[in-house]
């Protein structure tokens, strides 16, 4: 049903911290193999060993260089996943013509329903995320399931009901939670670093947050000023016999 | 945007194929009489044929055609749906001419189907146009010129079908030359409009904005998620070289704005050069129409490039 | 109804079983998950101590590793020449039988003509023991073209390294300066710390030429130039001296500072340690003032000053001749300053900021405990400055003095083993050097009279002939590279090529894609590995390999052993091999099978078991001459004793499974750990973490388990007299001398204080080229991963914005990237964060076709490449020899001293070349 259900009290989602990730691929290998032999698998990898490998694969970690505005310091790397963000008013979801892509009226997870999506790709147009891939070979749309088939599963332990990319990221850059309840700590760690939307404009309302890389103390702001040249006066009494001079008054 | 073949031959056939259909329902409704039975209901087959093929070509692009019913059931919120449903309730008023006309006519039905035709085709089309104008995330077809480009560059198509037919059945000096080239001049118009505005059209967004990253300074891919393309790099991130897409607009403009008007006034001042010159038609305006469509989805950028984005400050155009 | 099929409460699989991932040298546990009799998902253990949970994208992608279409699956014996890849399959019978035959005759004949190398680590506790029951010298891992620099420059300082035998205090750090590390060793500690520093607001400074990964949340990147680490470091040094930022308490207790160097310039002395009648060393008391014991306490020794000996001889403080060397102007921050690429400015700042942290917001721990002189401590002072260092400062052959003076660096600032620091993993801190010298001849039984690889502390240990000759074919543990503590792998292929220092008979490789990148002149290399002579007969008569995939070199050998995969077999990642410890406590691990082949392979260290048996080697067959590990490895790894009492397992030792570290076998231990996660632990109490080589209940502990044979303290080294040693010999005292030819060489290279010198700066190759490998990638193993290639299939040049402009190189332009040696055509892209004057790719991802089934077309064959082409594994000749292109002390291989040159090619068609010499350069 792709009319959008009201808004739920409880809004699943992920924080992405960028100060920390270090780019691994972790989060997205995990995701890939979790999914690929469950239930909303198989992600299929055509060409797999040849010349144009083509596979979908749910979450995908770009790298970026940003040369820095202000200071004249070096250009910061920062590391970053993409995945479905699981919007509040997502355009995926209203663009559906069957009804596969859905928003969960109790957690607000956004789905696809493969017995029902004839692969008309107009969710994967409408989404600004790239979240949603399509194969050939399998002819449906295929997208990050916020782990729905482990956050409930009565068949793992507590620990294990998270999503595998949380578990996975050994930075722990990744954090899940309902960011509808304030007092969560997911919704806390949004407030206290300024998580943010991507593409607030396009006025998607994503769930997911990203934090924001934390200022970098690398001294540079304070050397904005060209340095004065320090010259080491060479011809007084030597360093070593200065410092001789010091130790051996200790 | 990648061009799909089978996406672009359903735009053009199916509009041109609703095209005709709107301007025989149109004049069903006004002068039943004014054509023909075996006209009309050629007309209906021409434009059912059309609008047929296009719709079957692009089942074509879905990766499971069998459940296509489906795609009925959406129209609430989906265009794509509405578009199915318009189509699909499109065939009643279109059997129901033909079945008249074969019987005989009852200007009184004939009129009311011709109205519901009209009015089916003209929906349908809008519907295509809107599920392009709806999109976000594709900044070049997000304006007001998509609606009137599409039914515009429909009606030229239905219209260059029409006169060739006509030109067929009653081969005489008709007001469809000249209606062929005023639409001829409006369309060349509005998509010059439409290319104009895109051109111009500030970057809605960046790749700093896209990753929230710009308050930093100015962002670049240095490495993708992969290597080689993926579905996204493959769908989206086709890119048109400018000089070529200058001269393809050029070569469009031409076959939908220049010379179709000019096989008009040619047909005008020598009526036995009609057929001939409606045939023409024909072909340059499904030329013209083909080259706009391509370049509709070609010079589409999808803003999901811009996490790809190599260059700094890359918009939609680069 | 929204979605008919989804289930929330399916289980994961059938089953689940703990064992260890392979994927890297990690060692992390993991969960196997299987349905079906299939592997369906692989997890981080989250009880793990390693990787508690957490799972990087090589463990994650272990099921293609697994399920991969390049996996070798039978025994292959070469049909053709070698280098066509052409194979009959045969059986096991029959290549083990060969094999017997190969190593037999040459068991016979002379054990040294078996080269038996492996490039995998983490079974050297068996394949050393081995070589050794063999007989041959010519054995080692990897380590010589890997990291041996960083291992043995903290081995001959601190008896611990960084890698895996130390770590910093992820819990309690406040500065942490990552020098080259690489993204691929223990990463998934250092990731787990890392986040935890950028929780606390630790600032983390990155000293790497790139910044990607690590460097890229690291505070600070400072784009060093490769290879002149040395001389930043020591401009800290020089900056922590003069403003008197020294922790000199923490010298005086620990480390040998105070120790009186003799000055006889000329003499046979010089340069050692003054010692009293019993032989300890001594120092200067100035309270008594006399020379006294220095390990005695209550006394204040001097750490400046000249002094006389009571027989008269003038002697020296360590510290002062170090301060001698440092406070010289080479080491001045404006005057290293450019040779680094790093500013004045920058420099004195980082000294400031690490004085500042170390002293400033040192740490208290309200932990009483005492060091193993007697002095009682009621807390543990910690300097919270931590350090990690790893190939970027050893691949170069100034890495092992650079190293050196890094752990000075630490020892200033009272930055080791202290709260906050660099911390010791249990086996380590071990003797400086450990006292286990290398094997160098035959006992009557026929096998070496130690293990083949160990610490050489003098110049009579070194594998010499009686002209000083080296012994090894390798040339480690020679004048030529005295300390190679891991031996010289890179260097086998062409010494057994030469015949230099001379011919062997069987080259025995498991897992080391020598045919590839894991060699330098990698083209010449291949040749050299099928190259024949004026007979026709192959100059390297046979070769065998063995490996779990169809790699390069597959196609260089002549009998080819399939390996399992790391979940089809028993394995240990035992305490006397690479252990898997945390600063906390002594740990180990087994993998055990979570799935049968479905091909006949066989585990590679059942199959050495096998062959060992078959050739009657001493300690692989019983009284009766049948083999004493029929079961194989999992049968060795419970039996095996390598000192009464200890094995390769810790844990659950003695009949009943009580003992730790030292005890009798126990027959159910392996189930044991099975049902332990596979692993075990065992907590150092908590009066002993810290202050390790010098806590007097660490050392018990310690000794308690096996590690370490006493409980003295260990003494850091800050001045090595060891070094001293070989350059007195150099200079003409003592029995075993260098030979002529290595006296200079010698003579510089061993000094007893940390050094700078650097490649010679070469106008016609301005720019430096190093690689890194990817996080997701390790040791060429990831392009015959459906996964993992998908991420990376081709690698392009990556240099700074500037070098481009200036080279009118736009992004994907085609370059040829040339040494003195060879050149490559390849493509660029523009980086930011690459240190300008540096250019760099992603290691490993270039393959060669004919290798990894994937198809002709592959990228990695057509757009990948390997840096390898362009260096020559041998140096320039100097007064008509060629030395291998390695650290002068411990052979390590110089693989980022590299220095090319770059040029935009007119013709931009798309395509990877090679040019490299034709003719096998002498």
């Amino acid at each position: 049903m792709t009319m959008l259900p009201p808004p739920s009290p409880k809004k699943l989602g992920l924080v992405i911290d960028l100060d920390i990730c270090v780019g691994c691929h972790a989060c997205a290998v995990a995701c890939k193999e979790w999914n690929d032999g469950g239930q909303f698998g198989p992600l299929p990898d055509e060409n797999a060993y040849g010349r144009e490998p083509l596979g979908v694969w749910f979450n995908r970690v770009h790298s970026y260089e940003i040369e820095p505005a202000e200071t004249t310091g070096p250009a910061m790397t920062v590391h970053f996943p993409r995945s479905c963000l699981h919007c509040e008013t997502p355009d995926c979801v209203t663009v559906c013509p069957t009804g596969a892509s859905y928003k969960r009226a109790e957690d607000g997870i956004v789905l696809v329903d493969a017995d029902k999506c004839i692969g008309c790709q107009l969710c994967a147009w409408a989404c600004p995320y790239g979240a949603r891939e399509y194969s050939q070979e399998r002819g449906t749309m295929q997208k990050c399931t916020l782990c729905v088939d482990r956050i409930y599963n009565e068949t793992l332990s507590e620990y294990d009901r998270q999503p595998a990319c949380v578990m996975a990221c050994p930075t722990r850059a990744r954090h899940f939670g309902d960011l509808g309840d304030a007092e969560s700590k997911v919704s806390k760690l949004v407030a206290e670093r300024g998580g943010y939307d991507l593409m607030p404009e396009m006025g998607y309302k994503p769930v997911n947050k990203y934090l924001p890389p934390r200022p970098r103390r690398d001294g540079c702001a304070t050397q904005a000023a060209p340095a004065r040249e320090e010259k080491v006066d060479l011809s007084t009494a030597s360093p070593l016999l200065r410092w001789m001079d010091r130790i051996l008054s200790r | 945007m990648h061009p799909a073949l089978s996406v672009i031959f359903f735009t053009v056939a199916s509009g041109s194929g609703y095209g005709l259909l709107f301007l025989l329902g149109l004049l069903l409704t006004i002068d039943p009489q004014s054509i023909s039975g075996n006209e009309a209901i050629a007309a209906v087959a021409l434009g059912g044929a059309l609008a047929a093929a296009g719709l079957l070509s692009s089942m074509l692009h879905l990766g499971q055609p069998r459940r296509a019913w489906r795609a009925f059931s959406q129209w609430r919120s989906s265009w794509l749906s509405r578009e199915g449903v318009a189509a699909a309730l499109s065939f009643a008023p279109m059997l129901a001419v033909v079945w008249l006309e074969w019987r005989g006519d009852d200007a009184v039905l004939l009129r009311a189907c011709g109205l519901l035709l009209a009015a089916g085709a003209a929906l349908t089309v809008v519907c295509t146009a809107k599920i392009y104008a709806t999109l976000k995330t594709i900044p070049a077809w997000h304006n007001a010129y998509v609606l009137p480009c599409y039914l515009l560059l429909g009606l030229l198509g239905g219209a260059a079908w029409a006169w060739a037919l006509h030109a067929a059945y009653a081969p005489r000096v008709d007001v469809l030359p000249i209606a062929i080239a005023g639409l001829a001049l409006a369309s060349a118009w509005f998509k010059y409009a439409y290319w104009r505005h895109i051109d111009a059209k500030p970057a809605a967004a960046t790749t700093e904005s896209a990753t929230g990253l710009g308050r930093f300074g100015s962002v670049r891919s240095v490495e993708a998620p992969h290597t080689e393309q993926n579905y996204l790099t493959r769908e989206m991130g086709f890119a048109l070289a400018r000089k070529h897409a200058r001269r393809l607009r050029a070569i469009g403009l031409m076959l939908i704005g220049v010379v179709p008007p000019l096989l008009a006034a040619l047909a005008c001042l020598a009526p036995a050069f009609g057929l001939p010159c409606a045939a023409a038609a024909v072909m340059s305006v499904a030329g013209g129409l083909f080259v706009e469509r391509w370049l509709f989805f070609a010079e589409a950028r999808h803003v999901v490039m811009l996490y790809y984005a190599a260059k700094t400050g890359t918009t939609q155009h680069a | 109804m929204p979605h008919a099929n989804l289930k929330l409460d399916e289980p994961v699989g059938d089953e689940a079983k703990t064992t260890t991932c392979y994927m890297c040298a990690c060692r992390c546990g993991i969960r196997v998950h299987l349905k079906d009799g299939r592997i369906r998902f692989i997890d981080g253990n989250p009880q793990h101590p390693v990787n508690k949970g957490v799972i990087c994208a090589k463990g994650s992608a272990g099921i293609k590793q697994h399920y991969s279409p390049a996996r070798l699956s039978k025994p292959l014996l070469r049909v053709g020449d070698r280098g066509a890849g052409e194979f009959r399959e045969i059986e096991w019978e029959e290549a083990l039988a060969l094999a017997t035959r190969w190593l037999g005759d040459v068991r016979k004949r002379n054990p040294d003509e078996l080269a038996f190398f492996t490039g995998r680590d983490q079974s050297q506790a068996l394949t050393g023991w081995w070589a050794q029951q063999f007989g041959t010298l010519n054995y080692a891992a990897h380590g010589g073209f890997c990291s041996v620099n960083m291992a043995a420059a903290g081995m001959y300082t601190l008896g611990g390294s960084f890698w895996e035998f130390g770590e910093p205090d992820w819990e309690r750090t406040k500065y942490l300066l990552m020098f080259g590390v690489a993204e691929d060793h223990d990463s998934n500690p250092i990731k787990l710390g890392l986040g935890k520093l950028k929780g606390r607001g630790a600032k983390i400074v990155a000293i790497n030429p790139v910044r990607t990964g690590y460097a890229a949340i690291a505070d600070e990147w400072i784009g060093i130039r490769p290879g002149s680490d040395g001389l930043f470091v020591g401009a800290l040094i020089r900056e922590l001296l003069v403003n008197d930022r020294v922790d000199f308490d923490y010298l005086i207790k620990y480390t040998n500072a105070h120790y009186l160097v003799v000055r006889n310039p000329g003499g046979a002395d010089d340069g050692l340690f003054a010692r009293d009648a019993h032989g300890h060393p001594l120092c200067w008391d100035k309270r008594s003032g006399r020379a006294r014991c220095a390990s005695d306490i209550d006394m204040a020794p001097a750490i400046a000053g000249e002094y006389s000996l009571p027989d008269g001889r003038a002697a020296i403080p360590a510290l002062q001749l170090l301060a001698q060397r440092f406070l010289a102007d080479e080491f001045a921050a404006e005057n290293v300053a450019a040779q680094c690429g790093v500013d004045a400015q920058t420099i004195r700042r980082i000294a400031g900021e690490l004085a500042d942290v170390a002293f400033n917001q040192e740490i208290r721990l309200p932990q009483r405990w005492t060091d193993a002189f007697g002095r009682e401590h009621a807390e543990m002072v910690g300097r919270p400055v931590a350090m990690h260092a790893m190939r970027g400062i050893s691949a170069h052959a100034n890495g092992f003095h650079t190293c050196r003076m890094l752990h000075v660096l630490q020892m200033l600032l009272g930055a080791i083993d202290t709260p906050g620091s660099f911390r010791y993993q249990p086996p380590y801190p071990k003797s400086v050097p450990p006292a286990n010298r290398p094997g160098k001849s035959r006992k009557d039984d026929g096998t070496l009279n130690g293990a083949p690889l160990g610490y050489v502390h003098a110049p009579e240990d070194l594998v010499v002939d009686a002209h000083g000759a080296p012994l090894r074919i390798d040339k480690a543990f020679s004048w030529e590279f005295p300390l190679a503590a891991h031996g010289m792998l890179q260097s086998v292929i062409r010494n057994a090529w030469a015949g230099d220092p001379y011919k062997i008979d069987t080259l025995f490789l498991f897992m080391a894609n020598m045919g590839w990148n894991s060699a330098m002149n990698t083209m010449q290399t291949r040749q050299m590995l099928c190259d024949k002579d004026a007979n026709g007969e192959y100059k390297i008569p046979h070769f065998i390999y063995a490996d779990a995939y169809w790699s390069e070199t597959v196609n260089c050998a002549d009998l080819v052993l399939p390996d399992t995969t790391y979940l089809e077999r028993h394995d240990c990642i035992s305490l006397l091999d690479r252990p898997i410890s945390d600063a906390d406590g002594a740990s180990d691990a087994i993998r055990q099978p979570v799935c049968t082949p479905d091909r006949d392979v066989r585990p590679f260290q059942d199959v050495l078991l096998d062959l060992g048996a078959r050739l009657q080697l001493p300690g692989l067959i019983a009284a009766s001459g049948a083999p004493k590990y029929p079961d194989g490895y999992a049968q060795y790894m419970v039996e095996h004793e390598r000192a009464p009492g200890i094995g390769l397992l810790a844990g659950w030792r003695g009949r009943d499974g009580g003992k730790s570290g030292v005890g009798e076998p126990n027959p159910a231990q392996l189930r044991v750990y099975k049902a332990h996660n596979c692993h075990w632990e065992a907590k150092i109490p908590e009066a002993g973490r810290y202050y390790k080589m010098a806590n007097r209940d660490y050392l018990a502990w310690a000794k308690s388990l096996g590690f370490v044979a006493s409980t003295e303290a260990i003494v850091l080294e800050l001045y090595s007299e060891r070094l001293q040693k070989f350059r007195l010999a150099a200079q003409g005292h003592g029995l075993a001398q260098p030979p002529q030819r290595e006296r200079a060489r010698v003579e510089k290279f061993f000094d007893p204080l940390p050094l700078y010198y650097s490649v010679d700066d070469e106008i016609a190759y301005p720019l430096s080229a190093i690689t890194q490998r990817p996080m997701f990638m390790y040791h060429a193993w990831g392009s015959q991963n459906a996964w993992l290639r998908q991420i990376a299939a081709r690698n392009v040049l990556y240099l700074h914005p500037d070098t481009a402009a200036a080279h009118g190189i736009g992004d994907g332009a085609w370059v040829w990237l040339e040494s003195a040696h060879a050149r490559i055509r390849v493509q660029a892209q523009r980086h930011a964060g690459t240190a300008p004057g540096v250019v760099w790719t992603w290691n490993a991802i270039g393959k060669h076709e004919g290798a990894w089934k994937l198809t002709a077309d592959a990228p990695e064959y057509t757009k990948g490449f390997l840096l390898n082409h362009v260096i020559d594994d041998l140096l320039p000749p100097r007064d008509g020899y060629r030395y291998a292109n390695a650290d002068p002390v411990t052979g390590q291989a110089a693989w980022f001293d590299l220095r090319v040159r770059i040029r935009r090619d007119d013709d931009q068609t798309s395509g990877h070349r090679i040019d490299a010499p034709e003719a096998i350069s002498a």
